[in-house]
């Protein structure tokens, strides 16, 4: 039997590696790569809660599902203004998308 | 170590392996890629907890929608991407420091719990997960109001991604 420790662990590695993916890539797609990353270790961790907890609370299952929701959204709505930020100014780095930055 | 922890223990290895090449892969498209084998990976963990029902969606709505996607938009946004200057930010060390810092700040806190070496009960017998599920997502006592909304946001977002990436003529 595998311990509850096993997937926590593994799912703080997953973790750790989407922020350094986050903090340190310069394309704006490839920060999206990495914020999927950190999405699905909250997941394993909120479904492993769930198996070891008391399996007939569904919230775990449940929230994984939102989550999934949310994931798409966010995905659909950040490839969008990338995929608009690269018509008009032809770069997808995101240090080179400082319209904002006074 | 029984026949379940050796594959957990291969999954596992699978999915670090190819994150780590998600992050540090110059070539976007082969970083979507790895990014389809690290959710396939996932997929399989979910399977080993008994969440029949999220391995399937993992495999169909991550890596059949959302992966999909994304090496759409790589390839729309390609021209000049192919690998001109680094791909890291400058300071990547440090970031690596910070990650590691995450994971240990992580790692301390949970061993500290005592939850944290809990084995998993066995299912009761006759128990349908994927039934109850079902039931807790549409019941008015259980989840049908986050159900929804999550259905509005959805909506919502894909209307949104519709209007920002148009062009007028």
């Amino acid at each position: 039997m595998i311990p509850l420790s096993w997937y926590l662990i593994l799912s703080a590695a997953l973790f750790s590696i989407g922020l350094f993916g986050v903090l340190s890539r310069r394309n704006a797609v490839a920060i999206l790569l990495g914020i999927e990353l950190m999405l699905n270790a909250v997941n394993i961790n909120l479904v492993s809660f769930w198996r070891y907890g008391d399996v007939s609370m569904m919230a775990g299952q449940v929230f994984a599902i939102i989550v999934f929701a949310v994931a798409a959204s966010e995905v659909a709505v950040g490839l969008a203004l990338v995929i608009s930020v690269y018509r008009r100014r032809n770069t997808v780095i995101a240090d080179e998308i400082d319209l904002m930055k006074w | 170590m029984t026949f379940t922890q050796i594959i957990f223990l291969i999954t596992a290895a699978v999915i670090l392996g190819s994150a780590l090449m998600v992050v540090s892969t110059r070539n976007l498209v082969h970083a979507a890629l790895w990014l389809i084998v690290t959710l396939f990976g996932v997929a399989v963990l979910y399977a080993i907890l008994n969440a029949s029902f999220l391995a399937v969606v993992q495999v169909v709505v991550y890596i059949g929608a959302i992966a999909i996607l994304f090496i759409f938009a790589i390839m729309l946004t390609r021209r000049e991407m192919l690998d001109r200057g680094p791909q890291l930010n400058r300071g990547w060390w440090l970031n690596a420091i910070i990650a590691v810092l995450t994971f240990g700040g992580l790692f301390w806190m949970l061993q500290g719990w005592s939850g944290f070496s809990k084995a998993a009960a066995d299912f009761p017998s006759g128990y349908d997960a994927v039934g109850q599920l079902g039931k807790a997502l549409v019941s008015p006592t259980g989840f049908v109001l986050p159900f929804e909304v999550a259905s509005v946001l959805l909506l919502a977002a894909l209307v949104g991604a519709v209007y920002v990436a148009f062009t007028r003529k």
